[in-house]
């Protein structure tokens, strides 16, 4: 993705003439962005999820000193495990005490978007100066019409498969639809070099994975006004084909949680599995694996009937919550992070871990350093909020974090039941929770 | 220099309250129990009210909720997960319970008899008691790995197994296996303390049924059981607690998974409540234990304990 001509001259309208000529953003046009001045004696807190890639938090760190140096205002970090950030985000803004600033996952935004700082206007400046942002990074972030938070990065999910093994299956590239996918995966089999992809109870590989099953056959869960549409033709043709595909996999996939699958490919029991880059990194990083690193290759999951890409992915924003003492120390802060020579810099460092929320960070040049970067690169462009199409908020977070999705793909795949009935006993499950 | 020897230099004045108090019984009772009713009502009563409380509403986390009544319980019976999480932890509480009392007695009354070696055994005994629950739930967890299991792979080498066997991924393998590992976890607890009341019991009574011609199965039916079964009923009543209310060793192994097959009421309220958000719900199916809880501990109670020699009668 890169930036049109018109992005930029629309985002820059009344500095047009400065120089938009070279479609470049020079930092001429950082004067045009909001001025935040802190508050005297401001400090800040920012909570943020444990970095996958190390390079992430150093850079993140490296860029809040700067800030520190140039306005004098400490910030401290704290990390906490990404599964605790959820209830301490939620506790934090219902005490109405705690970090100023807080990286969350998915909809946890919408679950308290009156404990938040609007951030629109930050927002739109920044989308407006580099290239706007991705809409399904934005549809997480916005809440009627107002942004409740700064999109930060997605977490790219892609397929990870071993080359000598597909060559081998009779196949020279990768396959871009799913049905040709299944091919592969069945030929993989064959030659006793199967796939296999999480159907236990893995809150990231599981949930990217089902919900591809599902939206790829143009299935959803919910439709525009949140009424549950799970039991439909469609999500019954995407089970069928999980089923067909769960007969392709190494046994023992049901009870996958997230790290299983990195486990089975750099253990050679499994020659294809979706997942973060850090799988890619782990044979790369271990001398002991250096042949099987050259052999890896990574592709976007396959595209099916609905005709586009559309993932899960994983998804982080900053919020601000409205307790805090320095709002606009904490919208400089943010200011500054976001600006192209801090965010470029963390993109780089998070080797591909985090795809840019900003269209016009898509020229890093952690994409093409790695030809196995490339498919994360579009993690931002092929993203879908969770709870597709419906509204964000409690019912889509209790309906993934519940794991109705993954259930019922794995329900039908395994054969526990038949598609129709999983499909069903969605419906019902998902009805608890976007009940009127 | 207390305020009591004070006030009994002082033989004029009349004693002043706080002598009242430091020399009244029932005052003085009330003060020192003080500390320990504050501690019971702020970490016990209050946090258990409130979740009951909880349970008839409609909180989520980052919202307070509003009453109402029953509604969550009536969600909840209609909801199948929440009704296969009260199948599981029931069979996962019995057969585990009972699997842990059988082989734990069986252990006490081995590690009672005259062996090589005693204090040492009784002292391995107890590792996997004393081992931090997640540390053993983890070793469990790469013992049952669905690709590298050690029990497999020893299985496959010896030529009696062609592919490693579906430990987590099939439903009854899987709460086969987590009942497993629960009553490897549970045991120790159950043969020391059953060893520790097969101690209490006085050789003489043994001795005397011996030269009476008793059989060994005749003295452990007619002398070690009564004289244990108050200990049985304690000790079992803690096992079946532990066991109904276990969390760690599930949420490591499957989470629940697979299709729920392991989920109990406490992992399904955790799941419910804090990733989920419904803290009311989640409340609800944390309450939703406690009638069970209760009746275990009235069986135990009732029906383990009373004996007649334990009232002071005869036996």
């Amino acid at each position: 993705m890169t930036i049109s001509r018109r992005d930029m001259l629309l985002g820059t309208a009344g500095l047009a003439a400065a120089g938009a000529a070279g479609g470049l953003v020079t930092p001429a046009f950082a004067q045009a962005a909001p001025k935040y001045t802190p508050e005297k004696g401001a400090s800040l807190r920012l909570l943020r999820w444990s970095p996958f890639v190390k390079g992430d938090e150093d850079q993140w760190i490296a860029n809040s000193k700067k800030f520190t140096e140039k306005t004098g205002v400490e910030v401290r970090i704290d990390k906490e495990s990404w599964e605790d950030i959820r209830p301490k985000a939620a506790v934090a803004a219902n005490v109405g005490s705690g970090p100023d600033i807080m990286l969350v996952w998915f909809d946890d935004a919408h679950q308290y978007p009156d404990k938040l700082l609007d951030v629109s206007e930050l927002a739109n400046d920044l989308g407006k100066r580099y290239g706007g942002w991705y809409p399904g990074l934005e549809g997480y972030a916005k809440r009627d019409g107002k942004f409740i938070g700064l999109p930060l990065a997605a977490i790219g999910n892609a397929i990870c498969y071993r080359e000598s093994a597909m060559k081998e299956a009779g196949w020279s590239a990768f396959p871009t639809k799913t049905d040709d996918f299944l091919e592969l995966c069945k030929a993989l089999k064959a030659k006793g070099k199967p796939a296999g992809f999480a159907h236990g109870k893995a809150v990231g590989d599981g949930n990217n994975y089902a919900h591809w099953i599902l939206w790829s056959h143009g299935a959803q869960m919910v439709d525009e006004k949140g009424k549950v549409v799970i039991n439909s033709p469609e999500t019954i043709k995407a089970l069928n084909y999980a089923r067909e595909l769960y007969k392709t996999f190494i046994p023992g996939t049901e009870s996958w949680l997230d790290v299983n699958n990195n486990r089975a490919f750099l253990a050679g029991e499994i020659s294809l599995t979706a997942n973060g880059v850090s799988l890619y990194y782990a044979a790369k990083n271990d001398p002991k694996l250096a042949d099987m690193a050259k052999d890896i290759k990574t592709a976007q999951l396959p595209i099916g009937p609905v005709g586009k890409a559309v993932e899960l992915h994983q998804t982080t924003s900053a919020v601000v919550f409205k307790y805090t003492k320095y709002p606009k120390a904490a919208m400089a802060y943010l200011q500054f992070m976001w600006e192209q020579d801090q965010m470029q810099a963390w993109i780089k460092e998070s080797s591909a871990y985090c795809c840019q929320p900003l269209k016009a960070f898509a020229n890093n040049p952690v994409w093409t350093s790695d030809p196995n970067h490339a498919p994360y690169a579009k993690a931002s462009e092929t993203l879908r909020p969770n709870g597709y199409a419906g509204p964000l908020g409690y019912a889509s977070a209790a309906t993934m974090a519940d794991y109705v999705v993954v259930d019922m793909v794995a329900e039908a795949a395994t054969g526990q039941r038949t598609p129709e009935e999983a499909a069903k006993r969605a419906e019902q499950r998902a009805n608890r929770y976007y009940r009127v | 220099m207390t305020d009591a020897t004070a006030a009994r230099l002082r033989p004029a004045s009349r004693p002043s309250l706080w002598d009242r108090i430091g020399q009244g019984r029932n005052a003085l009772g009330l003060i020192f129990m003080l500390p320990a009713a504050v501690f019971l009502l702020l970490f016990l009563t209050y946090p258990l009210g409130l979740g009951v409380w909880l349970g008839f509403t409609d909180t989520r986390i980052g919202r307070a909720g509003v009453f109402i009544g029953l509604e969550n319980y009536e969600m909840l019976l209609t909801d199948h997960v929440f009704l296969l999480s009260v199948f599981n932890t029931i069979l996962y509480t019995v057969v585990a319970s009972i699997l842990k009392f059988a082989l734990g007695l069986w252990l006490a009354l081995i590690l009672n008899e005259h062996l090589p070696f005693k204090a040492f055994f009784r002292a391995i005994v107890l590792l996997p008691w004393v081992v931090p629950t997640v540390l053993s739930a983890i070793a469990f967890w790469w013992i049952y790995d669905a690709q590298f299991s050690i029990i497999s792979w020893a299985l496959i080498k010896l030529g009696w197994i062609d592919a490693p066997i579906n430990f987590l991924g099939d439903s009854t393998n899987a709460r086969a296996s987590v009942i497993a590992a629960n009553v490897w976890r549970g045991i120790p607890f159950v043969a020391i303390s059953l060893l520790a009341g097969l101690q209490t019991i006085p050789p003489s009574l043994n001795e005397a049924a011996t030269l009476d011609g008793a059989t060994s199965w005749q003295r452990f039916r007619h002398i070690t059981l009564p004289m244990l079964s108050p200990i049985i009923a304690v000790v079992m009543t803690f096992s079946v607690l532990f066991t109904f209310t276990d969390f760690q060793l599930i949420y490591v192994l499957t989470r629940g998974g697979p299709l729920n097959a392991t989920h109990l009421m406490a992992t399904l309220s955790f799941q419910r409540a804090i990733p989920g958000g419904q803290l009311g719900e989640g409340a609800a199916i944390a309450v939703a234990m406690i009638p069970f809880l209760l009746g275990a501990i009235l069986f135990s109670y009732f029906g383990l304990q009373r004996r007649k020699w334990q009232q002071g009668g005869a036996d």
